[in-house]
């Protein structure tokens, strides 16, 4: 039931912003996100986060609401939600950078206002139904829907090359995704032919999706990976995301670098990795390869960027790398590591996007070349650039530094029994030390560490220290605000306004916060983390030590049995 | 089955020939308020037409026993549609001359008459494709339901639209010889026009090479109808050159028609075909040995399929003009729903039949095309030929007014007209196949009865097609939405028919609300689609101890 709100209620406030004039729209807007706020935060106070693996405020629960609740029959299509600790985790994520958004936005956005808050609700309510959705359609249409509102945003909203960025970024998307459908599909059909019953249930989908051959699971395994794959996105197909980045309004790329990315990397770890672990094992050392490879090739090119927006794109596509390194690692740290990652990279570089953006407004310049030393100009600001700088790089005491840590920790350990197991107290983890990838991987990910404190301190370093420099026509003797010409921002103060500090500050004590103290973030992840690794434990045969018995649990007929029903079923067309 | 006993299943049909009569006479009455009736009896036609359907006998002896109501009923809604957007297609510079008293009325001069008669009979030969139970039906329903498309792209407008004609009516007559020459080689193979004495030759005594050969030409000729390559080269050239609601209606009309009539010829032989080793080694085609068409037919509609959908996808990426576009992409369309009638009823759930699925893609097509066209019916320009971009525009249209045409003139229309544009930015994101519209649940099935039906390359080819396809939906989408109205081109003012804009809001609307009742309509379909030679009968029927497991 509250679920359901946090996805309405802003889908309301959408239209209330239509109807409304254009004045209202942001306070309506900002109401639209903070209600879903505060309904999440209630969540997070009932959610029984002992059994934090368990799918909760499931609709399945309800049996009133189960029927109530709209369907097409014919598809087997449920709109049925629920969320274990790590979707809940992820929808927390998404609610709370939805006001600083719209508050983001305020100064910002001047033209056609109704229509960019509404969009930025619908896009609200899409990822939310996105980490939020326990059927599969339900899924792929939530999933889905988050490309219209982001190539509005990008298309009108963006900067000089915004058509482009927007019709690439919609492109690439949705071709990933047509094809992901398909794997997708396959996997339901496969369910109905073994078992000639039809659903579009996730969590039962899971269950029989395991055994499917291990070429079948192949070619899931690419066609889930086209889709997501390409939104989080991964080496070869990481195109779109710089000039999408960089095009975007700042509040787009807040949204696009904190939450449509998790998207990609939320896919694998609810889909791909449980649908197809067989698959997954086999090939997880080329996946884990893209990966590497994206974080050192796009670290390089960060190094060399002088457009600071497109650097802390770029800079997303290494660290995206090192999420997905930590999945295809599949052991409890690299997991847990990789949730970590995905809720520490949304702050972080969410706030990084809205520094630029606020730089941006006062100077109308992304180019390190025109701009410098301005901790003198604007100290507030300078500070919490310096702050989230050093929360992206992964200075210990500060967010990034624990996902990444675990991430690649959970890349050095390989096979069953390695000598690694023992080290840095590896075995307390969930999931154990059983991995998937080795420690050459760990060794080449960790130089991509190096890189990233490179680019990002010498990006710091040009902007913020050295000598004055302003681009023409903004700097002077008084604060901007003194301009008599004034522009667009003449009304902003020269260092950030209360608003601002407003919307940073939070996102600056979560990260402190998730640095010092990351254990019952890592706690609540322990559960979850551990079944989806037994799960692909368990189907490739390493060692069963241990809870075993979900997977037995999960399916009713042992595999072959299932193999001769279906023979013996399909040539009359109706098991 | 004598034609006694087949009165009982065209009496929508007979409802539809009646009004056909009494608009022809009624379009020719000297007073404009009784011509004016000729649209309102059209209306009632098809409301009772879809009532008899409705009311009529459920289960026909014929290979897909309830496919007549549902296609009856969804050619008469889909039909409503069309109604409302053709309001003022033919007569409007003579009607204007008459109410001025600059004339006097001439019924040499006008086309009311004609155009709404051979609207109703166009509808009632799909409607009589659907009934059909015997090859020399079938071919006269599939001629009913185009002649008169000849006849009312000819005389919608006044400019391109008489080479448009032209071109339509010999490649239609090409098309009309190929499909004849077909049928006439089934009946030499199989000794017999009627359908179901065809289907129990060919489970007694398989298929002879001439009747296979009849099944091929058939499926090419009738590709004429649904737009499918290789006989797809007129659609974009007659499209533009039609008026907008005429174009809308050959969009849907013909091709419904079409598809009827391939599910009938393809359930001749069946989707119960597999590859048998036969006793001297050579793999054959086998009945009841798997679940599919005959190999070279299935083949035949592969190759066909996969080209449909990539030459109108990727012909549709490099043109301007909106009608060209959507005539590209009904070519596309087309596609998708061969996919369909290749995988067959694999199953009998909505979501294994393909058949089902072409079913429900269809009336979902209907609806969200009526939509795109009648966004460019509402809509004009003042001007005429002086601001024409195309060359071939005649002299005629000068100081007339014309639709407008290009992209371009779709720009910032959510802003100047809201309803328009977002009619246009909501069926052009359904044609697309976004999720949640009726589009995507239209393309769903298709994608699960390819899977079922073990066509997995075919389904890849449809994915990255629904990708291609979006490169220029988008452009129907980002013009209203997205662009500024262009200041170079004249404002484009409403016409003064408030039907079309009717008919755009509904489909508009229709393409939002049908998701919600969706699983009643599959269901409906579900049920038309059932056939009795599914691959469960004819297994049952044909099973041989060589039948080797399905494993698709």
């Amino acid at each position: 039931m509250f679920l359901y709100l946090t996805i309405l209620l802003p889908l309301i406030a959408a239209l209330a912003v239509v109807l409304r004039p254009a004045r209202a729209a942001k306070p309506i807007a900002l109401a639209g996100t903070l209600i879903p706020l505060a309904v999440v935060g209630y969540l997070f106070a009932v959610f029984n986060w002992d059994q934090s693996a368990a799918f909760q405020f499931s609709t399945a629960d309800d049996v009133w609401l189960y029927s109530a609740a709209p369907g097409i029959g014919a598809l087997g299509f449920h709109l049925s939600v629920g969320v274990d600790s790590v979707a809940l985790l992820l929808i927390g994520m998404t609610a709370l950078l939805g006001p600083i958004c719209v508050l983001g936005s305020y100064s910002a956005i001047t033209e056609r206002v109704k229509s960019y808050y509404a969009w930025l609700l619908v896009l609200q309510a899409a990822m939310t139904g996105v980490f939020a959705a326990r059927d599969l359609l339900l899924f792929y249409i939530c999933f889905e829907f988050t490309l219209i509102p982001m190539w509005v945003l990008i298309s009108v909203y963006g900067s000089t090359n915004r058509r482009k960025a927007g019709l690439r970024f919609f492109l690439y998307t949705f071709t990933g995704s047509m094809i992901a459908l398909a794997g997708l599909v396959y996997v339901v059909w496969y369910f109905y032919s073994t078992t000639g019953r039809w659903t579009l249930d996730i969590g039962v989908l899971e269950a029989a999706a395991r055994m499917m051959s291990p070429a079948e699971q192949g070619w899931v395994l690419l066609a889930l990976l086209c889709g997501f794959g390409v939104k989080v996105p991964l080496f070869p197909v990481h195109t779109w995301l710089p000039l999408a980045h960089t095009e975007a309004p700042a509040a787009g790329s807040v949204i696009l670098a904190a939450v449509l990315l998790k998207l990609g990397t939320y896919g694998i770890y609810r889909f791909v990795l449980p649908f197809v672990p067989v698959a997954v094992h086999e090939y997880s050392g080329a996946i884990a390869v893209l990966c590497i490879i994206g974080i050192l090739y796009a670290g390089l090119i960060c190094w060399v960027q002088t457009d600071i927006k497109k650097l802390i794109a770029y800079s997303s596509v290494a660290h995206l790398g090192f999420c997905v390194l930590g999945l295809v690692a599949i052991n409890g740290a690299g997991l847990s590591g990789s949730v970590l990652y995905m809720l520490n990279h949304g702050l972080s570089t969410g706030a990084l996007f809205l520094l630029i953006g606020m730089m941006y407004e006062r100077y109308h310049t992304r180019s390190m070349k025109e701009l410098g030393g301005l901790a003198a100009r604007m100290p507030v600001w300078a500070t919490f650039m310096v702050f989230f700088v050093m929360a992206s790089v992964g200075l210990p005491g500060l967010n990034g530094f624990i996902s990444e840590f675990l991430c690649i920790l959970g890349a050095f350990q390989a096979g069953g029994a390695a000598w690694w197991g023992g080290v840095a107290g590896a075995t307390a983890l969930p999931g154990g030390t059983w991995g998937a990838l080795g420690p050459w991987y760990g060794f080449a990910a960790a130089t991509g560490v190096i890189v990233a404190a490179m680019y990002l301190l010498y990006m710091l370093g040009r902007i913020c220290w050295g000598p004055l420099a302003e681009p023409h026509g903004h700097g002077g003797a008084g604060p901007v605000s003194d301009r008599p010409e004034g522009g667009a921002a003449g009304h902003l103060p020269t260092d950030l306004s209360a608003r601002e500090i407003g919307i940073l500050l939070p996102l600056a004590v979560l990260c402190l916060g998730i640095g010092v103290y990351p254990a019952p973030l890592l706690r609540a992840l322990e559960d979850p983390v551990a079944r989806t690794v037994r799960i692909v434990r368990e189907a490739n045969g390493a060692g069963g030590s241990g809870g075993g018995s979900a997977l037995r649990a999960d399916t009713t007929a042992p595999r072959e049995d299932l193999m001769s029903a279906r023979r013996a079923d399909l040539p009359g067309g109706r098991p | 089955m004598s034609i006694i006993e087949k009165v009982q299943y065209i009496w929508p049909e007979i409802a539809m020939f009646i009004a056909t009569c009494v608009v022809m006479v009624l379009g020719l009455s000297p007073s404009l308020a009784i011509r004016r009736l000729c649209s309102p009896v059209c209306g009632a036609a098809l409301v009772i037409a879809g009532l008899l359907a409705v009311m009529g006998p459920d289960t026909a002896p014929a290979a897909l026993p309830h496919l007549m109501p549902y296609a009856k009923v969804i050619v008469a809604g889909v039909g409503l549609l069309l109604l409302l957007l053709l309001a003022g297609t033919v007569d409007r510079e003579e009607e204007s001359l008459i109410a001025t008293g600059r004339a006097r009325f001439n019924p040499l001069r006008t086309n009311r008459a004609e155009f709404y008669a051979f609207f109703l009979f166009s509808l009632t030969g799909v409607m009589l494709c659907a009934s059909a139970s015997d090859l020399i039906w079938l071919f006269l329903a599939l001629e009913l339901t185009s002649l008169p498309t000849y006849i009312m792209v000819t005389v919608s407008t006044r400019g391109r639209s008489h080479e448009a004609g032209v071109k339509y009516f010999f490649l239609g007559a090409l098309g009309a010889a190929t499909f004849l020459y077909g049928f006439a080689m089934l009946y030499g193979g199989t000794g017999t026009t009627d359908l179901s004495g065809i289907r129990q030759h060919f489970a007694e005594h398989g298929i002879n090479s001439i009747a296979m050969l009849g099944l091929l030409l058939s499926v090419l000729g009738i590709g004429f109808k649904i737009a499918a390559v290789p006989m797809h080269f007129y659609t974009p050239d007659v499209y533009e050159g039609a008026a907008a609601p005429v174009s809308a209606f050959l969009a849907f009309v013909p091709k419904t028609a079409g598809f009827l009539a391939i599910m009938l010829i393809a359930s001749l032989p069946g989707w119960g075909y597999g590859p048998v080793a036969g006793a001297d080694g050579v793999i054959r085609d086998g009945l009841g040995a798997g679940a599919s068409l005959p190999e070279a037919l299935r083949l035949t509609l592969w190759v066909m399929a996969a080209l449909t959908m990539t030459v109108g996808n990727v012909l549709a990426l490099w043109q301007n003009s909106v009608k060209r576009i959507l005539a590209y992409s009904s070519i596309a369309h087309s596609g998708y729903m061969l996919v369909g009638i290749i995988a067959g009823p694999v199953g009998e759930r909505f979501i294994d039949n393909g058949l089902a699925a072409v079913l429900f893609y269809l009336l979902a097509y209907g609806v969200m095309n009526v939509g795109t066209f009648a966004v460019l019916a509402c809509l004009e320009k003042s001007g005429g030929a002086a601001l024409q971009s195309g060359a071939r525009s005649t002299g005629l249209e000068t100081g007339a007014t014309t639709e407008i045409e290009t992209v371009d003139d779709l720009r910032g229309l959510c802003r100047t007209h809201p309803a328009m544009g977002w009619t246009m930015v909501l069926c052009s994101l359904s044609l697309l196949g976004f999720p949640p519209l009726l589009g995507f649940m239209g393309k769903f099935p298709l994608f699960t009865a390819g899977i079922a039906a073990g066509e997995i390359p075919l389904v890849i080819v449809l994915g990255i097609n629904s990708a291609i396809a979006a490169f220029y939906y988008l452009r129907l989408v980002a013009a209203p939405l997205l662009e500024d109205p262009s200041p170079a081109s004249p404002p484009a003012t409403p016409t003064p028919f408030p039907a079309r804009p009717m008919a755009a809001l509904l489909s508009a609307a229709s393409v939002l609300i049908l998701v919600g009742f969706a699983g009643v309509l599959m269901k409906q379909s579900a049920k038309a689609g059932e056939t009795v030679v599914s691959p469960g009968h004819t297994a049952g029927r044909g099973a041989s101890d060589g039948v080797a497991a399905w494993n698709p």
